[in-house]
């Protein structure tokens, strides 16, 4: 086996991953989770006070337990003397208050914490899920829809667990630890100091545990995941790994990486090897101590014989909350960190902001719809540092339909994406009937402007439910309808369940083809003034291609339209042409015009006409 | 057959399912359990001593409340100072008995299951790696991954917890039940009893939890794909503004998966609180009853003592039990789950004719056999009997090493459980060298026919030849590498640009694969920050979609195989990159025999001839200009002549206005 070394196939990463909070982990939180967080807990602040006041009540009531035994141990003697059973009763009476209030204390602060944890969880998402559509095109495109889906799913479930399973726990470790500390202060200060002997080396021990947990913890989290992309990639590509013999390096690869995995899961298991039995090894030694320490300063009668009980039974359980402490530790950590992140996002301003007071486009009225009116007044643009649009000035009157045509970068799907407000001009205005986009309300503009791109992006669910996004409540012949107009029809009807085909389960699986045409119907049933059409069609083939050109032609009567296109069978329907050069236009005119003159269009079009020969 | 590992107890079972047989016989989720020990066989020794370690744990635990008895009894009570010290010595020391067996216990384990899980995990990849693609297309993404993943892990946590508490729970719980009794009989009677509505209790907790967890794990599933959804659909939702309702939709889904969290919340609430109850009430009775036997010499005022501790010692292996028969159900459906992977077998795998040693590898395992069990196999999938198998020539003269003849032959190919197969029976032939596209509408069966010839899938009946042999009756590893293929989809891996081109040829050396992707133009690759080690895929740089399958291309052509198979393989192009590659193909293409799908009369022109697939069989083959003369339904597909040219229908039709106004 002469494979290359460990890893060298996985290659470099071009850039980081995920978004790692950067400074001292475990520090406190940073400023702006806390104040997300006091934001979302504000409206619960006597929920929260009330859980807390339920878990010190129902701490109270366990410790009252043990108390209460050495109590009861040390009436014996009086009653075996007396036959009075009164105190003894009265003890039992108290015993069973105390367990009835921390039954009932238990009982309604997990339910709490539920309730609240479930509140704040919703409203996190809800706050989460709404930023994230509003923030704009840009910031989705450089902050990745993993990222994205990784904030709302994995951030939120760190969150969420952490109110499920480890708060509760959390807090009452921290009280049993305090209050039980300062019960055996209180019943025998001697004695205490003995068992708090344990802690030092407990703490040192417990320390040391997390700090190795949460190395080991990463660790097995990156490795589990390397196995999981192994697997995930060898079966969505069995394909070419069966065809092209992969499968023993690949058995090499995931062995190795399955290798990692298991080396850590033992590390992290072997680290709980450790430190269980420790934390049991000082409990146990602290018994010892005080049965002898104990034992003497009863016979000593310094200290009831009940009193010691009560001890040997509080630390039965001690020392336990430790290892819930160290445990959840980690937990709230992971909590933390994805609240950091979550608050970072919120804290995003979207950069194509909705105006305050929203201005009303006048109503397009008049002659059933005719379009509206687009001009770009002096807009100049630009990406970072490179300018794509110098200063642009086009009007396009209500109704004409304009092809965009030019090389790759020369402007064109950035003047699709101003018009449709996915980003907003540098300088200049793009205006829609003399009203800048920039004053309308986003879903006044929307209903006006609609941009289809490649990129048709069907939801699962039904085909009449991918149809009706585009107005949302549409009858289902109002559906048909549009589909009918636009070609789409035929195949629709063809299909197994018709319009309620589930989208790309069996029976409704589609072509690229038939999934625009879908695209376009929903755009014909949202009935926008004016059309934006991106590369719509660039990825058809020419049976699909000539359904969609039908389509075209019936989408675009009675709008604006903007078509950017490779294929000039395309660009062959519009009334006017428009050739960009680095976001300058160098050509304007009809196609037929443009054809006779000679220019850049006439040239492509001539190499375009060679190629269908 | 390539080596394997061979020390895996993957290979019994491979010989013992022949190919073909039914898969997955009726096995309930204890046998599946149980079978799983032979993957503990080599830990059996370690599990032995980790037992025994772990009884002596719990024994010295329990033994140390009859310590504090004889201190209260005989220190305390009696005043005997000298025996204080040995006592609390000897507790100390039980207690650090304990402690070590505990250390000594969770150390050995760890290694045991661990491994274990490690071992099972590889041979599932390996088995899968050898399963046909249809068994990957009828499994849906997430559910192989959750078998790798998640059910090993509640198997590794069974074995490694569970099994282990298991016993000892029932030990300790036998044990302090025992003590109890001998100190004073009645009173342990009744402390014993007690307990067992705990453990009803706890059984039905778990039950009813882990339905509320499914749920909420089934809610936050279809929450999570409504978010990527939304994430991916990001551009459609803002270009209708649908946001509102997108955020409407969002929150509905939300509002389930708080409900069912509130819900659970409620009933570990209920729960804990009971719980807390049972052991507490416990000794509140023995208080009163105890102190009634202390009272009348029935029992020691040490004996009392030990009687609480030694209860509170029997909460916990109770609580857990339910956890444990709850864990050890569902690490017995996991079992399940995965041995219904190992028991499928392999459909396409090495004839015995192809020899090449295969039949060493399966004895007793004719060709006959092999072919009549695979024929039933295809029939039971497809529900009723296929087409006749055709009569196969047997024992083909042709060399192996061959020039590349490639002939389909009367071929018919159905997907199991369609009703009507897609191909009827193709029959063409392509020379040596020659390049032949394949021309047919969505649906044709174009790339299913490509997926035939490295025997992705096995045709239903008919045959495909190379230089003469059955692809079926060559060795699989041989036959795949004197054939490669190009998707359309190109598949690739997060790793480097290297290991992707070098995808499944070991030892290619950096001029080999530099020259592959500049026969694809790939040149985009020197352009990486890391060049050829730059990590792509999705872990790593995004690559457009006609970068992507570039390096999908040069994949192929770095196999030099004599067939090459390219399902439109340049469709994400644009025209000047597509030109170029397809002039840098026509190169390539002169030493491989190539069957090309193609949608553009650009790739066409690539071909010697064109073949055109239409209702599963060849309509038709020629040149492209003499087909688009004779064929209209070649015309249809391929010729965009009448596209762009505004006809005097559409734009103006009157009937079509209505839907536009609202």
């Amino acid at each position: 086996m002469s494979a290359p070394p460990a890893e060298a196939w996985r290659g470099v990463a071009a850039e980081q991953q995920e978004d790692e909070i950067t400074g001292k982990l475990g520090t406190l939180l940073r400023r702006r989770s806390r104040r997300l967080l006091t934001d979302l807990l504000g409206p619960y602040r006597r929920l929260v006070l009330v859980i807390f006041l339920l878990i010190v009540a129902a701490q109270l009531a366990a410790l009252a337990g043990p108390w209460l035994v050495g109590v009861g141990i040390d009436q014996i003697p009086q009653l075996t003397r007396t036959r009075n059973a009164g105190p003894i009763a009265l003890i039992i009476i108290a015993f069973a208050a105390s367990v009835l209030v921390q039954a009932a204390a238990t009982r309604s602060y997990i339910a709490g914490i539920g309730r609240l944890g479930g509140r704040v969880v919703l409203e996190l998402r809800r706050r989460l899920f709404a930023h994230f559509q509003r923030l704009p095109i840009a910031f989705h495109e450089s902050y990745t829809s993993g990222r994205v889906i990784s904030r709302q799913v994995s951030d939120i479930d760190s969150i969420s667990d952490m109110f499920d399973e480890s708060l509760a726990s959390l807090v009452s470790a921290v009280l049993s630890l305090l209050l039980v500390g300062g019960g055996m202060l209180l019943l025998d200060w001697h004695l205490a100091l003995v068992v708090m002997a344990g802690f030092p080396p407990l703490i040192w021990l417990s320390i040391w545990f997390r700090r190795e947990s949460a190395i080991a913890y990463r660790q097995t989290r990156t490795r589990i995941a390397q196995v999981i992309v192994q697997f995930v990639e060898t079966f969505g590509g069995i394909r070419a790994v069966q065809s092209f013999r992969r499968e023993s390096r690949n058995e090499d690869i995931f062995g190795e990486l399955n290798q990692a995995n298991a080396d850590a899961n033992l590390r992290s298991q072997r680290l709980l090897a450790v430190y269980f039995p420790g934390v049991t090894l000082v409990g146990n030694l602290a018994i010892g101590a005080v049965l002898l320490y104990g034992g003497l300063r009863v016979i000593d009668h310094q200290m009831q014989v009940g009193v010691l009980v009560t001890f040997l039974l509080y630390l039965q359980r001690f020392f336990e909350p430790l290892i819930d402490l160290s445990q959840f530790y980690s937990a709230f950590q992971s909590a933390t960190a994805a609240l950091e992140k979550i608050s970072g996002v919120l804290d995003e301003a979207p950069s194509v902001p909705e105006p305050e007071l929203p201005t009303s486009l006048p109503d397009a009225g008049g002659p059933a719809a005719r379009g509206r009116q687009v001009r770009f007044d002096h807009v100049r643009f630009g990406y970072r540092d490179s300018t794509v649009l110098p200063d642009l000035n086009l009007a396009i009157p209500a109704g004409q339909t304009v092809a965009l045509v030019g090389a790759t970068g020369a402007g064109k799907t950035t003047i699709a994406r101003l018009l449709a407000r996915m980003y907003d001009p540098l300088q200049g205005s793009v205006l829609l009937d003399g009203v800048d986009v920039r004053q309308l309300a986003d879903r006044a503009l929307r209903h006006e402007v609609v941009l289809i791109t490649q990129e048709n992006f069907l939801f699962s669910g039904s085909i009449a439910d991918n149809i009706e996004l585009g107005m949302p409540g549409a009858s289902r012949s109002e559906i048909v309808a549009a589909a009918a107009a636009i070609g789409a029809d035929a195949f629709i009807s063809a299909l197994p369940d018709g319009y309620d085909a589930q989208v790309g389960k069996s029976g409704g699986r589609l072509s690229a083809g038939q999934r625009q045409l879908i695209s376009f119907a929903r755009a014909f049933l949202a009935a926008p003034a004016v059309l934006v059409l991106d590369e719509a069609t660039s990825l058809l083939d020419i049976p699909s291609e000539r359904l969609v050109q039908d389509a075209l032609r019936t989408i675009l009567t009675g709008r604006t339209a903007v078509i950017i296109a490779h294929r000039l069978s395309t660009v062959a329907i519009a009334d006017r042409v428009l050739v960009l050069d680095h976001g300058r236009i160098t050509e304007d005119g009809s196609p037929e015009q443009l054809l006779s003159a000679a220019g850049e269009y006439s040239s492509l079009h001539a190499s375009w006409q060679e190629s269908l020969a | 057959m390539p080596p394997t590992t061979a020390s895996s107890p993957q290979h019994a079972r491979d010989q013992l399912t022949a190919p073909g047989q039914a898969p997955a016989r009726a096995q309930t989720p204890a046998q599946a359990l149980w079978r799983l020990r032979e993957y503990m066989r080599p830990y059996y020794l370690m599990l032995f001593l980790m037992i025994t370690a772990a009884i002596l744990a719990v024994s010295s635990e329990i033994a140390i409340p009859l310590i504090t008895k004889s201190v209260i009894d005989s220190v305390v009570v009696k005043g005997i100072r000298a025996e204080l010290l040995p006592l609390s010595l000897a507790a100390m020391a039980l207690g650090a008995i304990q402690a070590g067996l505990n250390f000594f216990r969770r150390w050995s384990i760890s290694s045991a299951v661990v491994g274990m899980e490690k071992t099972i995990r590889d041979d599932l990849y390996h088995h899968l790696q050898r399963l046909e693609p249809a068994f990957h297309d009828s499994w849906q993404s997430g559910q192989l991954l959750s078998r790798a993943i998640n059910d090993l892990s509640t198997i590794r946590r069974f074995a490694g917890f569970g099994v282990v508490f298991f016993i000892t729970n029932i030990w300790t719980f036998l044990l302090i039940v025992a003590l109890l009794i001998r100190m004073n009989w009645w009173l342990g009677l009744i402390t014993g009893l007690v307990f067992l509505p705990v453990l009803v209790l706890c059984l039905r907790f778990e039950k009813r939890y882990r339905v509320l967890s499914r749920l909420a794990q089934d809610q936050q599933g279809d929450l999570a794909t409504y978010v990527e959804e939304a994430a991916a659909g990001i551009r459609v939702l803002k270009s209708l503004g649908r946001r509102d309702e997108a955020a409407a939709r969002h929150l509905a889904q939300a509002k389930l998966v708080y409900r069912t969290q509130v819900d659970k919340a409620r009933l570990r609430g209920k729960f804990w609180a009971g719980l807390d109850m049972v052991p507490n009430a416990v000794i509140g009775l023995l208080l009163l009853l105890g102190t009634l036997a202390v009272s009348r010499h029935e029992l020691s005022l040490g004996g009392l003592v030990a009687f609480v501790t030694l209860t509170l010692l029997l909460v916990w292996p109770i609580e857990a039990m339910g956890f444990i028969i709850a864990t050890g159900q569902e690490a017995a459906t996991a079992a399940q789950r995965i041995y219904e992977i190992f028991d499928t077998a392999p459909e396409i795998v090495n004839s015995a004719a192809a020899g090449d040693g295969a039949s060493h590898d399966r004895p007793g395992l004719t060709a006959g056999r092999w072919r009549s069990s695979r024929k039933a196999a295809v029939q039971r999938a497809s529900g009723s009997a296929g087409p006749p198998v055709r009569a196969r020539r047997t024992a083909p003269a042709a060399s192996t090493r061959g020039a590349g003849w490639l002939t389909f032959d009367q071929v018919t190919y159905r997907y199991p459980g369609a009703p009507s197969p897609v191909l009827r029976g193709v029959s063409l032939e392509l020379s040596p060298g020659e390049t032949v596209a394949l021309v047919g509408a969505t649906g044709s069966g174009k790339t299913t026919l490509l997926q035939l010839v490295p025997r992705l899938a096995d045709v239903t009946s008919g045959r495909i030849t190379l230089d003469g042999t059955d692809v079926r009756d060559l060795p699989l590893p041989e036959l795949r590498r004197r054939v490669a293929c190009a998707f359309e989809d190109p598949t690739l891996f997060s790793a480097s640009v290297r290991e992707n081109v070098a995808f499944g040829v070991q030892h290619a050396t950096e001029d080999a694969i530099r020259a592959a992707l500049d026969a694809a133009q790939a040149d985009f690759v020197a352009d990486l920050p890391w060049g050829l080690d730059t990590r792509i895929g999705e872990q790593g740089m995004a690559l457009s979609g006609g970068q992507r399958q570039r390096v999908a291309l040069a994949r192929a052509i770095l196999a030099r195989p004599q067939v090459l198979l390219l399902d439109d393989p340049l469709s994400a192009l644009d025209v000047h990159t597509e030109a170029r590659v397809t002039a840098a193909l026509a190169d390539v293409l002169t030493t491989s025999t190539a069957l090309v799908v193609a949608h553009r009369p650009s790739t066409v022109l690539l071909a010697d001839r064109v073949a055109l697939l239409a209702d599963g069989v060849v309509a038709a083959v020629g040149r492209h200009s003499e087909l688009l003369a004779t064929q209209p339904r070649y015309r249809h597909l391929m010729s965009a002549a009448d596209l762009g040219n505004p006809g005097d229908d559409g734009r103006t039709a009157p009937g079509l206005r209505t839907g536009a106004s609202r």
